[in-house]
């Protein structure tokens, strides 16, 4: 065996040593790694408790009221499971809308009302043009209809 | 195949070769960068949702899948510098770190601009922004490395060493979206099958890719002669290569 053989498998254990080390740490942090928590995680008690969290969740169509006056929005989250009722006092990035992806950050009352100081939207992956999205809801509107 | 890649290791033969070739990455990269700035920002038809907001793709995925590639490629000459004691192998790695860097900052600050309209934010700690911040580090730990150390033989070593370890990032930035709930949104054009994007908006990040791909080789070969240069000098191939020009 040559000492570049030697090299080479060294440098192979470092990187599986490294690699394992990592993986390990990485899933005992996972919890803390984890963004937000869905509604049925909510649901099922699993953010803990007394502390704040985030929850994401898409924008229940329908469940957005405005109060007259103040800043003040509540709006309901979904997993199409879960839902968690969300009331939110501030201004709202652009992308918020019903049936969007929104991730929001407080504490659940003993209501089980979660009040949110900061409110995110979560963009999709998908790109396109307007066109393309108009033809996409006719298409789905004939097949519901 | 062998004495092939074995002749480019040598760095006089290096030296010809890539003075031949800079000139076409260079073209080539103004031309697809022109081009797809073009496409991107006049052509390609506006987003459903970010409208015009969206453009700013152009300039960021490319810049961060550079990030990621910059990375693999300097570990990858890290380690043949080590395995098989190649100086230009060595000075690959090295050329390669300030330009993986910029590109990750890059990454970094259209995201963050891109970001605050879009989520609401600057900046979150998800796991994909922490661990391309991380990269940010890793270079910059990379290059303070090399510079703490006088001795080139030395540095070449102890700084590969760090490249081929921070290697474990890169999984972690590409599957980050995939493994936890991220606030960044998953992978577009690399997902599996059929991509995720209208075709007329994918073809001209396509040519920016392409073009910032060109971008890197032609800033690459260039930084590698200077450090070429830098480490052969006194030696005689390059004194008659210079005055023979």
């Amino acid at each position: 065996m040559k000492s570049r053989h030697h090299r080479l498998i060294g440098i192979g254990l470092v990187l599986v040593g490294v690699g394992l080390g990592a993986t390990f740490l990485l899933r005992a942090m996972n919890e803390n790694i984890l963004f937000y928590y869905s509604p049925s995680q909510v649901a099922a008690g699993e953010p803990p408790e007394g502390r704040r969290f985030r929850v994401g969740g898409l924008v229940v169509p329908g469940s957005v009221q405005r109060e007259e006056g103040n800043l003040e929005v509540k709006f309901v989250l979904t997993d199409n499971a879960q839902t968690v009722a969300v009331v939110y006092s501030g201004i709202l990035p652009d992308l918020f809308r019903e049936g969007q992806g929104i991730i929001a950050h407080g504490e659940l009352t003993t209501a089980g009302v979660f009040t949110a100081d900061e409110v995110l939207a979560k963009h999709d992956e998908n790109y396109m043009p307007p066109e393309v999205e108009e033809s996409l809801k006719t298409v789905h509107g004939s097949k519901e209809t | 195949m062998w004495t092939w890649i074995h002749k480019l290791g040598s760095p006089p033969h290096f030296y010809r070769i890539s003075a031949r070739l800079t000139p076409w990455f260079s073209w080539a990269a103004l031309l697809l960068i022109v081009a797809g700035a073009y496409g991107g920002l006049y052509v390609a038809p506006a987003d459903y949702q970010q409208l015009d907001g969206f453009r700013i793709i152009y300039v960021h995925v490319p810049s961060a899948s550079l990030s990621l590639f910059i990375y693999v490629n300097m570990a990858l000459a890290a380690a043949v510098g080590l395995i098989w004691r190649i100086k230009l192998a060595h000075a690959v790695a090295a050329a390669c770190a300030p330009i993986g860097a910029s590109f990750t900052f890059l990454a970094l600050a259209t995201g963050s601009i891109w970001a605050k309209p879009m989520w609401g934010t600057w900046w979150v700690w998800d796991a994909r922004l922490t661990s391309e911040l991380v990269l940010l580090f890793l270079y910059f730990g990379y290059m303070a490395l090399r510079a703490a150390i006088d001795d080139d033989t030395r540095a070449d070593r102890a700084s590969a060493l760090l490249a081929i370890i921070g290697v474990i990032n890169v999984p972690i930035i590409k599957y980050s979206v995939e493994w936890w709930n991220t606030l960044h949104q998953p992978a577009t054009i690399s997902k599996m099958g059929k991509p995720s994007m209208d075709f007329d908006m994918l073809v001209w990040l396509l040519v920016m890719l392409a073009g910032f791909m060109c971008f890197f080789a032609a800033i690459l070969l260039t930084r590698v002669r200077a450090e070429v240069l830098l480490r052969s000098r006194g030696q005689k191939w390059l004194r008659n290569t210079v005055e023979g020009s």
